[in-house]
C-alpha cells in the first residue's frame, strides 16, 4: 500500500515483534529438550511436538516425562533439600534474587518465547505476565530473607510436587517455585505439555544463577507425568493450578497420603455493574477481564451481570467496543486477541457456544485469521442463571451476560455458582462497592478493576475454585508447616460394659444439641457410657446422617454469626467461659468418672479450657487484615473472613479441652460448627452444651453430635453445604475425609494420625486462625 | 436563533463534511450522570501505547496525517508580523517538499494557523488561497476573566476579521461551583457570537481539578452548541493528557450517540514528540474511529510537534537520524 493509500485507510500494519532470538535459541538447544534434573537437561527422550497455536508450526521437541523420570527428579530434590533449608535466609535470597535479575535481563526472549509457545499477544507476556514473574521472585528473595526473624516457627514441607497450566506458562512456575524455594523447600514442577518452553529456558536461568543441584527439577510431559507426581510416595507436598475437574481427581488421588495441597482451579467469575458505574470504564475493563489472554484465564470475569436500566446502553456499547478488538498474530504488537492455545482447546469453546448459545443471542465481532488457533471475541446476552452456560467455565474469549434489579439481587447472582475464585464490581459509590465486596464469595474482588495481580496480594479461591493462596504472607503457610514435633495417634474406644454394671440414680440421656436445642436422634439410637470401674454415666445419642443433615442445616440458618461483630463474639466466648468456669469441678468430676484420670489431671483440663476459652474470646476481635504494599495507587486489603460451616471431629482424648478448642477458633472468627464430640468420652460434650445453652451462643452457631466418627465422616466431609473438615479423631478419618471432600472441594485439616498436645500451645494459636479463615483480597484502587 | 448547517454555505469549512451541532437544551440530569473513573481511565490511558504499534510505512503516513491535523500555533506576547508570515508559509510547506516527493505525497499542509485577536488579518493575508483557515484565540484567553461584553465582542472582531474558526475559554469558575447553567448560558452565547465561525471550547482542564468536572464541563459545553471541545490554553500548569483526552473524547461519543453530531476534539499542549502524536491518534481511532482523524474532527494544538515529526520523516526516507537545523523554520 503506498503512504497515500494508507492515509486515507488510517489501518494500523503490521508490527510484528522479531522470533529470531527466540528461534535461535530453540536451535542453540537443538529443538529438542530432555527434562531438568539435579541441575542438568537429561537427554531427549519419547518426545512430542510443541506447537505454535498461531500457526500450527513445530517449535520443538519435548520429553515426555516417565515415571521413572520423576522418580530421579524426586530423588534429586530429595537429595538436596535438607541443604538448601539449612542454609540461612539471606543465602536463600540472594539465589532468588539472582533468578529475578536474570529473568530481567532476558525478559524480552522469555516474552517472545511465551507467545510463541501459548498464543497469547505480545504484548501481554511482554508487559504482564515476565514483568510479574520478575516482581514474584524479588518479592520472594525478601522472604527468604526475613523466614527466620518473622516465621521462627515454620519449617519447610521438604519436597514439593507442582503441576501448572498453559494459560500462564511463566508466571505460574513463579508463583510456584518462588515461595517454595525461598521457605527451604525444593521442588518437581511439571508444565502443562503444550506450553513447556519457557519452563525449559528458565532451567537454563537456574544453571546461571548457580542455583544448587536439584533444587529445582522440570519434568515436562502430559497428565500421565502429572499423576506420577501426584501419586508419588517421596513427596510431601502437591501444588496444583488447572482445571476443576483434574483438582478434583488430584484430592482423591492424595487422600489419606499426608501430602498437603494447595489447589487453584477454574471460576466463572462474576463480573458486577451498578447503575452509577464509569460505563465507558467499565467496558474497558471487561476487555481486561474476558478478551485479556483469550479468556483463557481462571480468575477471567466471564458473567457479566448489569443493572437491567442501563443494560441495553451498556450492551450497544460493548459491542461497539468489541468490533474494535484487533485478533491475529501474536507477536503483533499491535494485537488486542491471540491464539486459543490448542485446537482442543478451540473446540471446546467451540462446541461450548455451540450447545449453550442458543439459549440467549449471541454477538461475535472481529477478523479472525483463516489459519492458526483463533476464536473471535463473543458475548452471549439475554441469559438466565439456569443457563448452561451461566454456569459452566468456557475457558475462552466468551463473556455471558444477566441482568439484575437490586445490589441485594447482584450478589445473590453473583454468589449462584459452585466457584469463587475473583469477582469485579463496578460502582463509583463507595458505600456500595464496600458493602458488596465482602458479601461475594470469592477469594480475590476488585472494585472497579480488573485482573489486578500482585506478589504481595495473596491469590485464590473459595468453594471449587480450591483453596490455598498464593502470594503474600498468606502464601507461605502453602509452604511450611508448624514445626511441633508429633506422635502417632493411637485409637482410643470407649470403656466397655463390664461384667458387673452398677447403675445408680437417675436414668440420664444425653441427646444431641442442634440448632440450640437439644435433639433426640434421628434413628433412635444411644449407647451406654462406660466409666472404667464400670459405672454406668449415661447414654449417648447415636447421630446418623440425618442428624448430620440436621445440624448443617441449623448451622447454615445461623449466618448472622458471620456478620456480628468481633466483640460481640468475644463477649460471647467469655461468657461461655465464666459459665464452664462455675461448673469447673462438676466437669472434672465427669472427665475423672469417663476417663479415669486423676483429677488433678482432669482438673487441669477444664482449667485450660476455661483458658482456651479466653484465648479465642481475646482472638475474635484481634485477627486484622492487612493493607497490602501493592504497586498501584489504592489498596489491596487482605480481609480475614470465616471460612462459612465447619465440620469438626473432635480430639477423642481430650473430651472437653478438645471440644473447646475445636469450636473456639471456629466461633472466634465468625463460623458455625457442627463439632462431633469424642467418640469414648461423649459426656462432657452433651454437659457442656447446657453451657453452651446459658451463654447467649445464638442458635445453630454450635451443633453438637454424638455417635461414631467413622460413620459419620463420610456425611460431613460429602455434605455440599459445609466448607471445610477438621478432624483430630483418634480414628484415622483422614483418607475417608479427604476423599469424600470432593464434592465441593471443601478445605480439610486433619490429623493423619498423629497426636496434638492440647494442653500445650500447640491446642491454640495462629495454625487455627488460619485455618478457621479465608483471605479475600479486595482491591480498591482510587483516585480524582 | 440556532444556527445549523444549512444557514449559509460559508459555514462550512473548506474540511467540514457534516452538520454543525446546533446545541441543545440543558439538560442537567444527563451532566449529574456522567462518571469518571480516575484510576480505570488512567488504567486505560497507561496501557494504551503498549496496545498499539503502527510501523515503517504505515508510520510515516499516520505522521502526514499528523501533520495535516496540527493547528501551527504562535501564541505569544512577542508575535509579531513577521513571526506569524513565516507561521503560515511553514503551515502552506510543513513538510521538505524532496520528503514528501519520496513519500509519494503531492500536497499537505497544517490543519490551521492559531493566532491571537491582533495577528488574525497578517495570517488570513498569508493564507489566501491555500484553504487553511485561521483560528484566534478568544474570550480574554487564557484565563476569560475580562468582562462578559468584551469577550462577545471580541469574538465578533475576530469573526469580522477573517477569523473562521474563535478558540474560546470557559469560566472556570463556573464548573469548579457547579454552575452548569452559567456555563451553558456563556458558551451559548459564545456560540451566538461566532456565527459562522466554529467554535472550539477550551475547558483549560489543568484547573477543573477532577476527571469528573472534566467530562461534565465537556458535555455542557456540546449541549451548548460547541463545534470543538478543546483541552487548554497551553498556559495551564498542566495540559493535554492522556487520561484527559479519554475522558473527553468519551463524553463526545456519548453525545453523538444521543444527539446524533459529531463533536471534534484538539488536545493542547503538551504533545511535542512524533511517538505522543501517534498514540493519540490510535487513541482517537480506537475510541472514536476513523471518521475522525480528519481536520474537521480533530487537531492536534501544537507549535514543536511539527518539528519531531519532520524529523521522523527524513528519517524514515533516508534511513539516517536527522537534525532540525534541516527542516525549515516556522
Amino acid at each position: 500500500m503506498s503512504i497515500p493509500e494508507i492515509m486515507k485507510t488510517m489501518d494500523y500494519g503490521p508490527a510484528p515483534e522479531s522470533a529470531a532470538d527466540a528461534l535461535a535459541w530453540l536451535v542453540d538447544r537443538g529443538d529438542r529438550f530432555g527434562h531438568f534434573i539435579g541441575g542438568a537437561y537429561s537427554e531427549p527422550r519419547d518426545c512430542f511436538e510443541s506447537r505454535n497455536p498461531a500457526t500450527g508450526e513445530v517449535l520443538a521437541l519435548v520429553s515426555q516425562g516417565s515415571e521413572g523420570d520423576v522418580d530421579a527428579a524426586v530423588a534429586a530434590a530429595r537429595r538436596a533439600q535438607p541443604r538448601w533449608a539449612r542454609r540461612s535466609g539471606h543465602e536463600r535470597a540472594r539465589y532468588l534474587y539472582a533468578l529475578a535479575r536474570l529473568i530481567q535481563k532476558n525478559a524480552r526472549l522469555f516474552a517472545v518465547l511465551e507467545t510463541l509457545d501459548n498464543g497469547k499477544p505480545i504484548r501481554e507476556s511482554r508487559d504482564i505476565d515476565i514483568p510479574l514473574v520478575i516482581r514474584h521472585f524479588y518479592y520472594h528473595a525478601g522472604m527468604a530473607q526475613l523466614m527466620e526473624a518473622e516465621l521462627p516457627d515454620a519449617e519447610p514441607l521438604g519436597v514439593c510436587g507442582q503441576i501448572i497450566p498453559w494459560n500462564f506458562p511463566l508466571l505460574m512456575l513463579a508463583w510456584k517455585i518462588a515461595p517454595a524455594i525461598a521457605m527451604g523447600n525444593t521442588v518437581v514442577l511439571k508444565p502443562a505439555e503444550y506450553t513447556s518452553l519457557t519452563a525449559l529456558l528458565f532451567a537454563q536461568i537456574c544453571q546461571e544463577a548457580g542455583l544448587p543441584r536439584g533444587v529445582v527439577n522440570i519434568v515436562t510431559g502430559d497428565g500421565r507425568t502429572g499423576e506420577a507426581i501426584v501419586n508419588h510416595p517421596d513427596i510431601d507436598k502437591i501444588a496444583f493450578t488447572g482445571s476443576t475437574a483434574v483438582g478434583r481427581r488430584i484430592r482423591e488421588a492424595t487422600a489419606g497420603s499426608g501430602k498437603a495441597l494447595t489447589l487453584e482451579l477454574g471460576g466463572k467469575s462474576p463480573y458486577i455493574v451498578f447503575d452509577d458505574a464509569d460505563i465507558d470504564s467499565a467496558i474497558e475493563g471487561l476487555v481486561d477481564a474476558i478478551w485479556f489472554n483469550q479468556g483463557q484465564v481462571c480468575c477471567a470475569g466471564s458473567r457479566l451481570l448489569v443493572q437491567e436500566g442501563i443494560a441495553d446502553r451498556f450492551h450497544a456499547r460493548l459491542k461497539r467496543r468489541m468490533a474494535g478488538l484487533r485478533i491475529g498474530n501474536p507477536l503483533d504488537k499491535c494485537i488486542d486477541v491471540g491464539a486459543v492455545v490448542d485446537p482442543v482447546q478451540l473446540k471446546t469453546i467451540t462446541e461450548m457456544v455451540e450447545k449453550g448459545g442458543g439459549e440467549g443471542e449471541v454477538f461475535q465481532a472481529g477478523q479472525i485469521p483463516n489459519r492458526g488457533c483463533f476464536y473471535p471475541p463473543t458475548l452471549i446476552t439475554g441469559l438466565e442463571p439456569a443457563s448452561f452456560l451461566m454456569q459452566e467455565e468456557i475457558f475462552g474469549p466468551v463473556l455471558v451476560s444477566t441482568t439484575f434489579r437490586t445490589p441485594a439481587e447482584a450478589v445473590e447472582l453473583a454468589n449462584n455458582t459452585r466457584y469463587g475464585l475473583a469477582a469485579s464490581l463496578w460502582s463509583e459509590n463507595i458505600n456500595l462497592a464496600l458493602d458488596v465486596a465482602p458479601k461475594l464469595a470469592a477469594g480475590v474482588v476488585w472494585v472497579n478493576a480488573t485482573n489486578l495481580f500482585d506478589a504481595a496480594a495473596g491469590f485464590g479461591g473459595v468453594r471449587e475454585s480450591g483453596f490455598g493462596r498464593e502470594g503474600g504472607w498468606e502464601g507461605l503457610r502453602a509452604y511450611t508447616r508448624p514445626k511441633t514435633p508429633t506422635k502417632v495417634l493411637k485409637p482410643l474406644l470407649p470403656h466397655t460394659r463390664p461384667e458387673e454394671t452398677d447403675v445408680e440414680g437417675l436414668d440420664r440421656t444425653a441427646k444431641l444439641y442442634i440448632g440450640g436445642r437439644q435433639a433426640r436422634p434421628d434413628g433412635g439410637y444411644s449407647r451406654p457410657v462406660w466409666s472404667p470401674r464400670g459405672k454406668l454415666l449415661g447414654h449417648a445419642s447415636l447421630a446418623n446422617r440425618k442428624d448430620v443433615r440436621n445440624a448443617v442445616e441449623a448451622a447454615a440458618n445461623a449466618k448472622g454469626w458471620a456478620t456480628t461483630a468481633g466483640h460481640a463474639r468475644a463477649q460471647i466466648l467469655y461468657y461461655i467461659a465464666e459459665n464452664l468456669s462455675a461448673r469447673a469441678e462438676e466437669f472434672a468430676d465427669r472427665l475423672h468418672d469417663l476417663t479415669g484420670q486423676h483429677l488433678k489431671s482432669t482438673r487441669t483440663e477444664v482449667e485450660t479450657a476455661v483458658s482456651r476459652l479466653f484465648t479465642w474470646a481475646a482472638w475474635a476481635d484481634k485477627f486484622d487484615g492487612a493493607a497490602k504494599g501493592v504497586p498501584i495507587r489504592g489498596i489491596a486489603l487482605a480481609m480475614n473472613e470465616p471460612v462459612g460451616i465447619i465440620g469438626a471431629f473432635c480430639p477423642d482424648e481430650a473430651p472437653l479441652l478438645g471440644l473447646v478448642s475445636v469450636i473456639g477458633p471456629a466461633m472466634a472468627m465468625g463460623n458455625r460448627v457442627v463439632a462431633v464430640a469424642s467418640e469414648p468420652f461423649p459426656l462432657a460434650a452433651t454437659d457442656f452444651y447446657q453451657v453452651l445453652e446459658t451463654s447467649d451462643v445464638p442458635a445453630g452457631v454450635v451443633n453438637i453430635l454424638t455417635g461414631s466418627h467413622a460413620e459419620l465422616a463420610p456425611h460431613l466431609a460429602g455434605h455440599m453445604n459445609v466448607d471445610a473438615v477438621w478432624s483430630f479423631s483418634s480414628s484415622d478419618l483422614s483418607a475417608l475425609i479427604e476423599r469424600e471432600s470432593i464434592g465441593n472441594l471443601k478445605r480439610t485439616w486433619v490429623n493423619n494420625a498423629r497426636t496434638r498436645d492440647w494442653l500445650s500451645p500447640a491446642g491454640e494459636g495462629r495454625e487455627f486462625l488460619a485455618h478457621a479463615t479465608e483471605v479475600k483480597t479486595v482491591w480498591v484502587p482510587y483516585g480524582e | 436563533m440556532q444556527r445549523t448547517q444549512q444557514d449559509t454555505v460559508s459555514a462550512r469549512l473548506p474540511q467540514v463534511q457534516d452538520a454543525r451541532n446546533p446545541g441543545m437544551a440543558l439538560e442537567l440530569d444527563w451532566v449529574a450522570s456522567v462518571q469518571a473513573n480516575t484510576s480505570a481511565i488512567e488504567r486505560r490511558a497507561t496501557t494504551l501505547p503498549g496496545r498499539r504499534s503502527v510501523k515503517k510505512d504505515h508510520q510515516a503516513a499516520w505522521l502526514l496525517k499528523a501533520v495535516s491535523l496540527i493547528d501551527l500555533t504562535t501564541l505569544s506576547g512577542d508575535d509579531t508580523p513577521g513571526r506569524v508570515r513565516r507561521l503560515c508559509a511553514k503551515a502552506r510547506q510543513p513538510v521538505r517538499p524532496d520528503l514528501l516527493e519520496a513519500l509519494g505525497v503531492q500536497s499537505l499542509s497544517t490543519g490551521a494557523v492559531c493566532v491571537y485577536h491582533e495577528m488574525v488579518p497578517v495570517a488570513v493575508e498569508a493564507l489566501e488561497g491555500s484553504g487553511i483557515p485561521v483560528a484566534a484565540v478568544s474570550t480574554g484567553f487564557p484565563a476569560g476573566l475580562s468582562p462578559f461584553k468584551l469577550r462577545i465582542a471580541e469574538i465578533e472582531e475576530s469573526v469580522k476579521a477573517g477569523a473562521r474558526e474563535i478558540d474560546i475559554v470557559i469560566s472556570r469558575r463556573h464548573v469548579l461551583t457547579g454552575n452548569w447553567r452559567a456555563l451553558y448560558d456563556e458558551v451559548r452565547a459564545f456560540r451566538e457570537a461566532c456565527g459562522d465561525a466554529h467554535m472550539k471550547t477550551i475547558l483549560a482542564t489543568g484547573e477543573l481539578a477532577t476527571l469528573r468536572n472534566v467530562a461534565r464541563a465537556s458535555l455542557v459545553c456540546m449541549m451548548a452548541g460547541a463545534d470543538f471541545i478543546k483541552t487548554s490554553t497551553g498556559k495551564e500548569p498542566v495540559n493535554a493528557t492522556l487520561p484527559v483526552s479519554l475522558v473527553m473524547i468519551r463524553a463526545l461519543r456519548d453525545y453523538g450517540e444521543r444527539t446524533g453530531y459529531r463533536i471534534g476534539y484538539k488536545p493542547a499542549g503538551g504533545i511535542s514528540r512524533a511517538r505522543d502524536a501517534l498514540t493519540y491518534l490510535t487513541l482517537i481511532k480506537d475510541e472514536l474511529g476513523r471518521r475522525w482523524l480528519e481536520p474537521d474532527l480533530f487537531r492536534f494544538g501544537a507549535s514543536s510537534l511539527l518539528g519531531d515529526i519532520e524529523r521522523q520523516i527524513e528519517h524514515h526516507v533516508t534511513g539516517r537520524y536527522s537534525a532540525g537545523w534541516r527542516h525549515a523554520m516556522g
